[in-house]
């Protein structure tokens, strides 16, 4: 806030400071308001060179390795969604934290929060989704702890995992190595976690054929790495945020301009549909399986074939490459041929009413 | 996706963006066009259309968005109204944000007030139905698209009989806003780009004063890229010609007389008022209030003591001049500083839809005062790069954008998608 000189009326205005009084629901969005909140809040408090650095995943050495450690809650609702659950997806989401920094995840912790009176089929049915997914993952399950709340102070299930995996020796993946000309690839359509969510939350139904895309990356991620040496610059998972804000953050780390074609950008018709509906944009809805890679321009096409040589990359594609512009701008080509810049997502993303 | 891809095809833009580029040639000046709809607004922006516009057109961004021009201190009401013990306040998604005097909707919330959002003054209906126990207040705001709605929903509470449905009204009226502009002493407007979504509902005969009277083109559009492209075209070409006329571009949805249904169901409940809007201040005639007939659903009457008086707009913000296209929003001495879209002071930063929010959202590099500075020494409108509302929340029905597509339930705003 820096309101101008002489405006007297502007400093009288109750603007608060970054962070307000209350925790509002913007501040888990994963967009701005979750950013000030760690910038302003958590990192003053706990800093380390780690979260300094505020990628999805910590490295640490540990007798002479590197290894990646990485944790996130889930509190979806709700629980049960088609393409996946709680349980899946508090899998996937750390695993994929962890993949998309190079690592090989191997361990995983789970924290469980029940509300008194969850159906213990339904806690099941969760665990066995956690056990299937841990298994596609190739990762296994260490340690646990459950606590339970009482009626009405908890939302069914809250689940906390914690993953732990190792880098390969000599691999350092960081926005810092991303370069001019360097290409910008998407391992399928976006937005089919989030509108899957959101559309059993508006009532609209989903039987559609709308389904979560929530996936471990790990076979994905190791695919491409095996099939480039050496020319992927940065991964990222577009999870809360969406494509957009993931783009930007990269960007942004990088100080280079990205340029993206809305064109390329593979998004499933029906959940263009839906956006379309709610008034929302598909590139700031959140994946639970999808792969951000920028790669050496050189390597593109051998990326992309890589990508969709898997069953989770079929539907690959370029959307865009890294040139000279402004730094930390990322510029949409948009489908009629105008240009908008794209930003951080604002806020929680509400559904819009037409 | 048919009906929504056939008006956005590249090759189909880029030669009205060349028949524009022709028409503007015989322009004998260059030309301000205000678009009044926030539907509109945003659709340029997200498309990106500025960068097929010919040198000699200026977009201005109007009024048209509902939640942008419902004044301060009918947002403090809502926040009293939702306090008050047993009373649920239901209003549009876009509308939590909002700030009133200290805090917003969504703020009130998390300090515990029954705040919910709903897809239609519909889903307000069957929360009541829900709770009988509890007064149930539906923040009714809204233009022409969203009033039908707002009627259903008072014809059907009182077909069921229902006793504890209320609603706080601030319903506006697009053609006297567009007199208040067209008065206004400093006005910059040429043209205007009609919102096509109000004309489904009332037609075209209430805009034909704009042209009659002052002189200038309308052209009603649709919400697309190529009917927004075409509608400017359309504009250019009465300009060069010398001709001022409405015409309708959106001829796919607008009937010349609108939607007698509506607009009977609309008179039946709702009767004119003067209103006051955030920017342009007391209009009269430009609301619609509810008939005394329906006084016992009137929120005013069931919660007296609530409204919390006279609240003016913040005076550094120039919502006002930027909403008559006197002032672009890099001119206002808080934009991108005291005035942002987490904390926004005035009207136009408060909705995607709004023009300071727009223009704060897509352009890459944002140093209020610089660029302030730049867009006084050239050119505002080319400076501003295009882009439309990233993550574009939740809208209330601008006068352009449909009615609310009727969806089950009341929903929590947002939430947490993991």
């Amino acid at each position: 806030m820096n309101p101008t000189e002489g405006e007297t009326d502007a400093l009288a205005e109750p603007v608060p400071g970054a962070l307000g009084e209350r925790i509002l629901l913007g501040h888990g969005s994963g967009g701005r308001l979750t950013a000030d909140l760690f910038q302003g809040l958590f990192l003053p408090a706990f800093r380390s060179p780690q979260l300094e650095v505020a990628a999805d995943q910590a490295l640490v050495e540990l007798g002479g390795a590197t290894v990646a450690v990485t944790t996130d809650s889930f509190v979806v609702s709700p629980l049960f969604f088609p393409g996946g659950d709680i349980g899946r997806l508090a899998v996937c989401g750390t695993v994929n934290d962890l993949a998309v920094g190079g690592a090989t995840p191997l361990y995983l912790t789970v924290g469980f929060i029940l509300e008194e009176g969850l159906p213990v089929a339904d806690l099941r049915r969760i665990v066995a989704s956690m056990a299937e997914a841990a298994r596609e993952a190739g990762v296994t399950i260490v340690a646990g702890d459950t606590k339970v709340v009482e009626r009405g102070k908890g939302d069914g299930v809250f689940v906390n995992t914690t993953g732990v995996g190792l880098v390969p020796p000599g691999l350092r993946l960081s926005p810092r190595a991303i370069r001019p000309g360097d290409c910008i690839l998407v391992s399928g359509p976006v937005g089919d976690h989030g509108v899957t969510i959101m559309a059993l939350r508006s009532g609209i139904g989903v039987e559609a054929g709308i389904r979560s895309d929530t996936a471990p990356l790990s076979g994905l991620v190791r695919a491409l790495l095996d099939a480039v040496p050496g020319a992927v610059r940065c991964m990222r998972d577009p999870t809360r945020g969406g494509l957009a804000t993931t783009l930007v953050e990269l960007a942004r780390a990088a100080g280079l301009c990205f340029q993206v074609e809305e064109a390329a950008i593979p998004v499933r018709e029906e959940v263009r549909a839906l956006c379309e509906m709610l008034g929302i944009d598909p590139l700031y809805v959140a994946n639970e399986g999808k792969l951000v890679a920028i790669v050496d321009g050189a390597a593109a096409d051998a990326a992309l074939a890589a990508l969709r040589s898997h069953p989770l990359g079929r539907e690959a594609q370029i959307i865009g490459r890294v040139a000279s512009g402004p730094p930390g701008a990322v510029h949409l080509r948009t489908v009629v041929g105008g240009t908008r810049p794209l930003d951080l997502l604002e806020g929680e993303q509400l559904p819009r009413i037409c | 996706m048919r009906f929504v891809d056939e008006f956005r095809q590249q090759p189909l833009a880029q030669g009205l963006a060349r028949a524009l580029a022709r028409a503007a040639e015989r322009l004998p000046r260059p030309i301000h066009i205000m678009e009044v709809c926030g539907g509109h607004t945003h659709a340029i922006f997200r498309f990106g259309l500025h960068d097929l516009l010919p040198p000699q057109v200026r977009l201005i961004h109007g009024p048209g968005c509902p939640v942008c021009v419902t004044p301060r201190s009918r947002v403090e009401q809502a926040i009293a109204l939702a306090r008050q013990p047993g009373t649920i306040l239901t209003c549009f998604g876009d509308m939590l944000r909002v700030p009133g005097h200290r805090t917003s909707l969504l703020g009130a919330r998390a300090e515990g007030a029954d705040v919910r959002m709903v897809y239609s003054a519909l889903d307000a209906l069957e929360i009541a139905r829900a709770h009988p126990d509890r007064r149930v207040v539906w923040f009714a705001i809204g233009f022409e698209t969203t009033i039908p709605g707002n009627a259903m929903a008072a014809l059907r509470a009182r077909g069921m009989g229902l006793q504890n449905f209320y609603l706080l009204t601030h319903q506006v009226l697009l053609p006297p806003a567009l007199r208040a502009i067209l008065d206004a002493p400093d006005v910059r407007v040429d043209a205007f780009i009609g919102p096509g979504h109000v004309s489904t509902i009332i037609g075209t005969e209430p805009y034909r004063f704009v042209a009659e009277e002052y002189g200038r083109p309308v052209v009603i559009s649709g919400f697309e890229p190529l009917d927004l492209l075409q509608s400017i075209l359309m504009i250019v070409r009465q300009v060069a010609e010398g001709r001022a006329e409405v015409e309708v571009q959106y001829r796919r949805a607008v009937p010349p007389r609108g939607n007698p249904i509506a607009l009977r169901a609309m008179a039946e409940v709702f009767t004119p008022v003067t209103q006051e809007w955030r920017g342009l201040g007391m209009l009269p005639e430009s609301g619609l209030g509810l008939r005394p007939e329906f006084a016992e659903m009137d929120a005013d009457r069931a919660f007296p003591d609530l409204a919390p008086g006279e609240l003016p707009d913040p005076r550094a913000c120039a919502c006002g001049e930027i909403l008559r296209g006197v002032r672009t929003p890099p001119e206002c001495p808080v934009f991108g500083t005291g005035c942002t879209p987490e904390h926004p002071l005035g009207a136009c930063m408060v909705s995607p839809e709004g023009a300071c929010a727009a223009y704060y959202r897509y352009r890459p590099h944002r140093s209020g005062r610089a660029e302030a500075a730049a867009a006084k020494a050239g050119d505002p409108e080319a400076a501003a790069a295009a882009a439309p509302a990233a993550g574009t929340p939740a809208a209330t029905p601008g006068p352009g954008t449909p009615a609310a597509t009727p969806a089950a339930g009341p929903s929590a705003p947002g939430g947490e998608s993991r």
